[in-house]
């Protein structure tokens, strides 16, 4: 998911995000939208989604243009946003086979029946 | 019977090789196991007192086949986990657990952001640390390893609930010792005290750091249930203070000048009176 992919850095290091995703293989999954839950991802001051990685990991993927370039100020109430965070973050893309590569020391860590492989 | 610490997989073999597929699928299968499992994680979960109605995002270390990430989506929260051994999540995934799973040792420190998670559970997890397994891996740098990281990785406030069978008082000193040297808060709370499998003699009851309001610590269990005392270690992220934990003055500050003439005044030395000029910085242009 990328919710989870938004979370990882490549450990031991303190650039090592965001990690840069090679996709052999893809899948969609559907997941219940809740809409407190996607708020409170990017509510300010403290955002749990950091928004600019996603954004460029959404241009990786060639996905770019779902999103808004910026968060909305009414975000909360922004239903048609909101949904379309939940669809990138919890359904849309859910990485089955690949490689996260890691920006700062081009470290690769493989993507096998989706479970990334930290070690 | 068997010797009690001949019992103990720690001793056996390290976690990635002991949780093989067959041990896994004893996860799957057995009753017993399930129902500890689920019983940990939940007693977990109410130590971590998150905020009621409210859908958190979790941490779960150690999460094997995903048993008490189970309990974590019952209570309607989203959870992450990451495990070692390749076996147990290949099980997981297998038992469609809707957390998303990450394959990591967590003796290396968690690959996470900083302040992502509002609470961490651990169960039967922590001990494996203590061990080690190759010549390179030194127990007491892979602990605080795992609990640095596990402090940056946690919001501020935020608490974990590790639930852990030290195999004796030396080994609860370590893992203590080095959660408190991370900069956690908290205490060890001991569910059934008076089993005879708790480790004695210099069990510490709370970190000495302890800053939480006695009202919010959760309640020790006493009555006896079927698994045998787990000691959970409850964490709590602080914000770190800075200077001298001692209460003592910052070294080179102007208190810490002011208290050093006095213990000379003290001994009986000729000291000059404090003034404004005393300890005040030097200006910085030069003549």
């Amino acid at each position: 998911q990328l919710l989870t992919h938004n979370m990882l850095m490549a450990p031991g290091t303190k650039n090592g995000f965001p990690l840069a995703i090679e996709v052999e293989k893809m899948e969609t999954v559907e997941s219940e939208f809740r809409s407190e839950f996607t708020a409170r991802m990017v509510q300010k001051p403290v955002t749990q989604v950091e928004y600019g990685a996603l954004l460029q990991t959404l241009a990786g993927l060639g996905m770019d243009g779902t999103l808004p370039p910026a968060v909305p100020d009414s975000y909360e109430s922004n239903e048609e946003f909101l949904r379309a965070l939940h669809h990138v973050l919890m359904e849309a893309r859910r990485v089955i086979d690949g490689t996260l590569v890691c920006p700062e020391t081009g470290k690769r860590f493989p993507i096998k029946d989706g479970i990334p492989s930290m070690l | 019977m068997a010797s009690s610490s001949k019992c103990r997989p720690e001793e056996q073999a390290p976690p990635d090789v002991f949780y093989n597929e067959s041990e896994a699928a004893k996860y799957l299968h057995s009753s017993r196991m399930i129902d500890i499992q689920t019983q940990m994680a939940e007693r977990a979960l109410e130590m971590l007192c998150l905020p009621e109605d409210e859908e958190c995002l979790l941490l779960d270390v150690g999460c094997g086949t995903g048993l008490s990430g189970e309990v974590l989506e019952e209570a309607g929260h989203q959870w992450v986990g990451c495990d070692i051994s390749r076996d147990m999540l290949n099980v997981a995934q297998s038992r469609e657990v809707e957390g998303d799973l990450c394959h990591h040792d967590m003796g290396c420190g968690l690959p996470f952001r900083q302040g992502m998670f509002d609470g961490a559970i651990s169960i039967s997890a922590v001990q494996w640390l203590c061990y080690s397994d190759r010549a390179e891996c030194n127990p007491r740098q892979r602990l605080l390893a795992f609990f640095q990281s596990l402090y940056k990785c946690l919001r501020r406030g935020g608490r974990a609930a590790l639930q852990f069978y030290p195999q004796d008082g030396d080994q609860l000193q370590l893992l203590t010792a080095s959660a408190m040297r991370a900069g956690f808060g908290g205490g060890l709370v001991v569910d059934f005290p008076h089993s005879s499998k708790v480790p004695s003699s210099e069990t510490p009851e709370t970190l000495p750091r302890q800053t939480r309001p006695a009202a919010d610590r959760p309640e020790t269990l006493q009555t006896p249930r079927e698994c045998t005392a787990p000691p959970p270690l409850v964490l709590r992220r602080e914000d770190r203070s800075y200077g001298r934990r001692d209460g003592r003055a910052t070294t080179k500050s102007r208190e810490w000048v002011i208290q050093k003439k006095e213990v000379q005044r003290r001994r009986g030395a000729v000291v000059r009176a404090d003034s404004k000029y005393t300890a005040r910085k030097r200006s910085k242009v030069r003549f």
